[in-house]
């Protein structure tokens, strides 16, 4: 664990040596780029309907077809892209920072702090929190903002656990008492000495939470209570394709596609960064 | 035992209150009262529909109204169904849903714990890999789109199962019970794969396999009771997400269960339907992640601490 480069160069390694985690990674890549530049990709707005042409197979015109009211596919999803991917790194970004902290604090303090903080965890972890966000969504009006904080502040329980669990592993490992003994502030504790020692698990979950982020937010988006038109994400997607299968089955299996291969691309990304960064707890 | 029990049962009941009275608030914050979307309505007609409902007392008077009322089972009328109760709505569409959970859950059980302790034991083989694979697909393939794909390819292009409805016609809960339990089965199948290696591999198969007894013996005896110990604390929190994909699938397959009402409330701003709903289905969550807790406990003497 001292010697961090090695842990990272040897993690390297090994993820790169993963024929499956590679191959989700590129695909990622590939992805977040198209997400990026989707405006230059695109060939036409997300938002511009050919009324006249409705909803039409694929063709040279139109490389995955135009749904009911004309609006180029492809484009529609280059742009889902960018909602569905923003609100997997959001909301799994603000999971992070409240779960890290608040297993930092409760792992590093132990004692009465460690059992009401982790006590709070258990009780909130017994909540039905769909529940919760969907109620949320319908007083509050679907926000998008909302949507990244509700996501968010539903993740990071277990991410609370994990960091909770390796800080008071390392808390009495020497070079932390050396640095107390030195009197280092709390703060810089955390920053320098505790955080830089568990970002290995830490980016493992990480990773495995985004795909789960995505599937919740499509699954609102998909019930009506996510993302609203003209902007879509790939569960609005999703949803419009399950009005019109009936005729017009593309407009289904073209967006669904997209976001099986992502959560694929993710979920095998993840796993592998997990066996590569923590041998030993790569369970199942 | 019993004491562990009893402990963990009080130690739900702030967690019920908890959700009831912060579903309850978060109801009231809502901007807009429930009846401004309707037709407009006279000033009187208004006062008079605040006053049948019990909205202009005051808010702490309301909340004790409404938490005894939770207590006997009462969860007041639907804003939205004049003259029909929200227990009564929540009793209609229960039994619909749980049918479809327990079917589900069937489905999810058997194929997944079968395929799993198959692959486990067939490690390395095709029996392992082709399973394993379904799996992953199950776990990356959401509800909401299983669904309409299964109803695309046995509903409108094989033409031999209905594509919606519930006990109407022969064989319409076959697709949403699949629909909703197949991605349980994955998640069953990775993690009865995983702790059956985990136990295979200890020394107290070995004895097993060596004192003569047979594999069948070993793997149902003595194998199964520890490596599907995970299984069951995942089948706690497993309801948890059965009622999510129940809204879903209720959905999708036009199922009139609890799940869809709970849409559907969301939609109407039915208020008190949806803090009622809500109550009731943490309250079951509460309950069956117990219940797992339980089944651990009692399968697992280690966990009994």
């Amino acid at each position: 664990m001292e010697n961090n480069s090695s842990l990272w160069s040897d993690a390297y390694r090994r993820l790169i040596q993963n024929k499956a985690a590679m191959i989700g990674g590129i695909v990622l890549v590939v992805l977040i780029l198209c997400a990026i530049f989707a405006p230059l990709i695109a060939p036409y707005s997300y938002s511009y309907q050919d009324l006249n042409l409705g909803a039409s197979k694929p063709s040279w015109d139109h490389l995955l077809g135009t749904d009911v009211m004309g609006r180029d596919l492809l484009s529609r999803i280059l742009y889902g892209a960018r909602i569905s991917l923003m609100v997997g790194f959001v909301a799994t970004s603000v999971a992070l920072v409240i779960g890290v902290s608040w297993g930092i604090v409760a792992g590093y303090f132990g004692g009465r702090i460690d059992s009401v903080m982790m006590r709070i965890v258990d009780v909130l972890y017994g909540l039905p929190f769909i529940i919760f966000i969907i109620l949320l969504m319908v007083i509050f009006g679907r926000n998008l903002w909302l949507l990244f904080g509700a996501i968010g502040a539903v993740e990071w329980l277990t991410m609370a656990r994990i960091v909770r669990g390796q800080v008071i592993g390392l808390k009495n490992q020497e070079f932390v008492l050396a640095a107390q003994a030195m009197g280092v502030s709390n703060f810089m504790m955390f920053r320098k000495h505790l955080f830089p020692n568990i970002l290995g698990p830490i980016a493992v979950y990480a990773t495995l939470t985004i795909p789960q982020v995505m599937l919740l937010e499509s699954f609102l988006s998909f019930l009506g209570l996510g993302i609203q038109p003209p902007m879509s994400s790939w569960g609005t997607l999703i949803k419009d394709g399950v009005e019109s299968m009936e005729e017009y089955s593309w407009l289904l299996i073209y967006p669904g596609l997209t976001f099986t291969i992502t959560l694929f691309a993710l979920n095998f990304f993840g796993d592998g960064l997990r066996d590569a960064l923590d041998p030993k707890t790569s369970s199942d | 035992m019993l004491l562990i029990f009893l402990k963990r049962v009080l130690a739900a009941i702030p967690v019920l209150i908890i959700v009831a009275s912060l579903t309850f608030f978060l109801v009231r914050l809502a901007p807009g009262g429930p009846f401004d979307s309707d037709r407009a309505v006279s000033d009187e007609v208004l006062i008079n529909l605040q006053e049948a409902y019990n909205l202009n007392a005051p808010l702490s008077e309301q909340y004790f109204d409404y938490m005894s009322g939770v207590i006997v089972g009462d969860f007041g009328p639907s804003f939205r169904y004049p003259g029909r109760g929200v227990s009564e709505m929540i009793f209609t569409g229960l039994p619909v849903t749980l049918e479809l959970a327990l079917y589900s859950i069937l489905i999810a059980v058997l194929v997944g714990i079968f395929s799993g302790v198959l692959a486990a034991l067939k490690r390395n083989t095709l029996l392992d890999f082709i399973p394993m694979a379904i799996a992953m697909i199950g776990i990356c393939v959401p509800t909401f789109l299983m669904g309409p794909l299964l109803v695309l390819i046995f509903g409108i292009n094989l033409e031999i199962l209905p594509v919606s409805g519930w006990g109407n016609l022969p064989g319409d809960k076959l697709l949403p019970s699949i629909t909703l339990g197949f991605a349980y089965a994955a998640y069953i199948a990775r993690l009865s794969r995983g702790g059956m290696l985990e136990i295979l591999g200890q020394d107290f198969i070995r004895t097993a396999r060596a004192k003569g007894l047979s594999e069948r013996v070993v793997v149902t005896k003595h194998a199964m009771q520890g490596g599907l110990i995970p299984v069951v604390s995942f089948l706690g929190p497993a309801v948890a997400g059965l009622l999510a994909g129940s809204f879903v699938v209720e959905t999708i397959f036009q199922i009139p269960g609890l799940g869809r009402f709970y849409v559907e409330a969301a939609f109407n701003r039915d208020y008190t339907m949806i803090l009622g709903t809500t109550i009731f289905f943490s309250s079951m969550i509460v309950f069956f992640n117990l219940l797992s807790d339980m089944a651990v406990m009692f399968l697992n003497p280690r966990a009994r601490d």
